[in-house]
């Protein structure tokens, strides 16, 4: 499918948004959530989107920028991944198996960036000098300009590339082992995901709460929902039981608790 | 005359913060941004030489969870705003409090945003977004940008208004209460999802019997493991992943590793799809 120009224009711009988001890490307009229906939107087919965006997100659950550790790059492979996918007509499966190395390759061009960007440091100790307000702006803006770009030019090279022959020749050229071991461990390659997010909370004597929730999943029907909600009672229940937060003011009044009830118990029993 | 900060002021760090790791760099990471944010409290309180060393103060080594820099912001602007008005409050002292914070903050904000808040919303997205409902990514955004917004704002109000009794806060044992619920709601979820959504099948044949009623009865090795505890095999694959993560081996190349897997076993006959 060969896209308009209007089309690879709208791609462009998205995927400098994309990029910012990536690097400020607010809006989460990187999320393959919202990236790969954005970009399934552009070109026409936003359901597609939307799916491929749930199956990324999933994968890439855990990619986190903490510290002073630079995640994975969700925007360039949510982008990029969805243009294969909607316009070289490739499946769902193909296209999160094509997302890893393009999440690779924009984490490696992230750290790039932030490397360049000491240069926008360095410029703005120069404007402190001068106490130059609008110069430290100027700094700011431009860093966020190079980190735009990083993703904004990659996904519109593919988007004028994608309609070409070449290109359409190369993707159909995956043999079917690929694409069927592809979506095979599609099942499985979230696991790193939640690897990532159990690690970084780093509480091991809560681990029993982790079991729980997998052991409850398992032989129930409940949705998310339900799960949210069991889960949040276990937290609040926890902190109301845990000696660590009792107060002391509180001690008299359950000590008298279990008088109240054996009167009741006797009543009944009379 | 005193010098005040306005809320219009406050309207506009806010909306700065927002853009606070633009200029993320190796060498000092979010100090540029955060003085990005603290630029119109700078413009409201100092001219000429004081604002020069202003600026250069709040261009020191920087770095945390961003979502929490908010009440960092607060305060930092209640001490410049005595520090304008003539308290005699050294350098030191603000960027001490900067970083102090930091450390402790980002241990909050990082397993209560990073670790619940975003995986909890966006596995709540993906739930709807995997059958092409456009709820999905609506509910993820909104659910994330309204709890994100909500602590930015009423963070560096909460800072600006308790100034450094804010210390205390940390040190206490409120958010250790906070941060720990989280975990366990996050813990739990993880828990459910390392069920609810992966898929193995293992297709090999261990058994293939014909009953008394004339039926043939196949036994997989994976009816065998479902019988056993349904999802035990990704459950493992979770804690290889941790071990491995742990060894400090790039995420990146454990899902190129499980991809080879995938593929080997599919082409073997060992896995498929269901």
């Amino acid at each position: 499918m060969e896209l308009s120009t209007i089309q690879v224009l709208l791609i462009f711009i998205f995927g400098t948004i994309a990029g910012m988001g990536s690097c400020l890490d607010e809006l989460q307009t990187h999320r393959p959530l919202i990236a790969c229906t954005v970009t399934g939107l552009i070109l026409g087919d936003m359901t597609t989107g939307i799916i491929i965006g749930g199956t990324l997100e999933l994968m890439a659950l855990g990619w986190m920028n903490i510290g002073a550790a630079i995640a994975p790059d969700a925007a360039l492979a949510s982008v990029v991944s969805t243009i294969l996918v909607i316009a070289g007509h490739q499946d769902v499966a193909t296209g999160i198996g094509i997302a890893m190395p393009l999440a690779a390759a924009g984490q490696v061009l992230a750290i790039f960036c932030k490397t360049i960007s000491v240069v926008f440091q360095h410029r703005a100790d120069h404007y402190a000098e001068k106490g130059s307000l609008r110069g430290i702006d100027f700094c700011h803006y431009g860093a966020l300009i190079l980190q735009g770009l990083r993703v904004g030019i990659p996904a519109v090279i593919v988007a004028a590339s994608v309609g070409t022959g070449a290109v359409q020749a190369m993707l159909d050229a995956i043999p079917p082992v690929i694409t069927g071991g592809l979506q095979v461990a599609g099942g499985f390659i979230v696991v790193v995901g939640y690897a990532m997010v159990i690690n970084m909370m780093g509480a091991k004597y809560l681990m029993p709460f982790f079991f729980l929730g997998f052991v409850v999943a398992a032989f129930t029907t409940f949705n998310l929902v339900a799960l949210g909600v069991i889960g949040l009672v276990l937290a609040i229940v926890y902190l109301q039981l845990n000696p660590k937060y009792a107060q002391v003011a509180a001690a008299p009044a359950a000590a008298a608790a279990p008088s109240d009830a054996d009167d009741d118990l006797d009543d009944e029993l009379d | 005359m005193e010098k005040k900060i306005t809320s219009n002021d406050f309207f506009w760090t806010f909306i700065r913060s927002n853009f606070l790791q633009a200029s993320w760099n190796m060498e000092r990471m979010q100090a540029l941004g955060y003085c990005f944010g603290m630029v119109p409290i700078l413009r409201r309180l100092y001219t000429g030489e004081e604002l020069k060393q202003a600026i250069k103060r709040h261009l020191e080594f920087y770095n945390t969870q961003p979502f929490v820099t908010a009440p960092i912001i607060g305060i930092t602007a209640a001490l410049e705003e005595k520090k304008a008005n003539g308290a005699d409050i050294p350098d030191g002292v603000i960027n001490g409090i900067k970083v102090g914070m930091m450390g402790p903050l980002a241990g909050v904000g990082d397993p209560i945003f990073w670790g619940t808040l975003r995986p909890i919303t966006a596995a709540l997205g993906a739930s709807f977004a995997l059958s092409g409902s456009i709820l999905g990514p609506i509910l993820f955004f909104v659910l994330f940008n309204a709890v994100r917004l909500w602590v930015r704002w009423y963070g560096i109000k909460y800072g600006y208004s308790k100034g450094t009794d804010i210390v205390q806060d940390v040190a206490g044992n409120k958010l250790q209460k906070l941060t720990e619920g989280a975990s366990i709601l996050g813990l739990f979820v993880m828990g459910a999802l390392v069920n609810k959504w992966t898929s193995v099948n293992i297709p090999v044949v261990v058994s293939s019997i014909t009953n008394a009623k004339g039926e043939v009865v196949v036994t997989t090795v994976q009816s065998i493991l479902d019988q056993l505890m349904p999802g035990l095999v990704p459950l493992l694959m979770t804690f290889a992943c941790m071990a491995l993560l742990k060894r400090k081996v790039n995420a990146i190349w454990i899902i190129f590793g499980l991809f080879a897997l995938g593929i080997i076993c599919f082409a073997l006959g060992i896995m498929n799809v269901k």
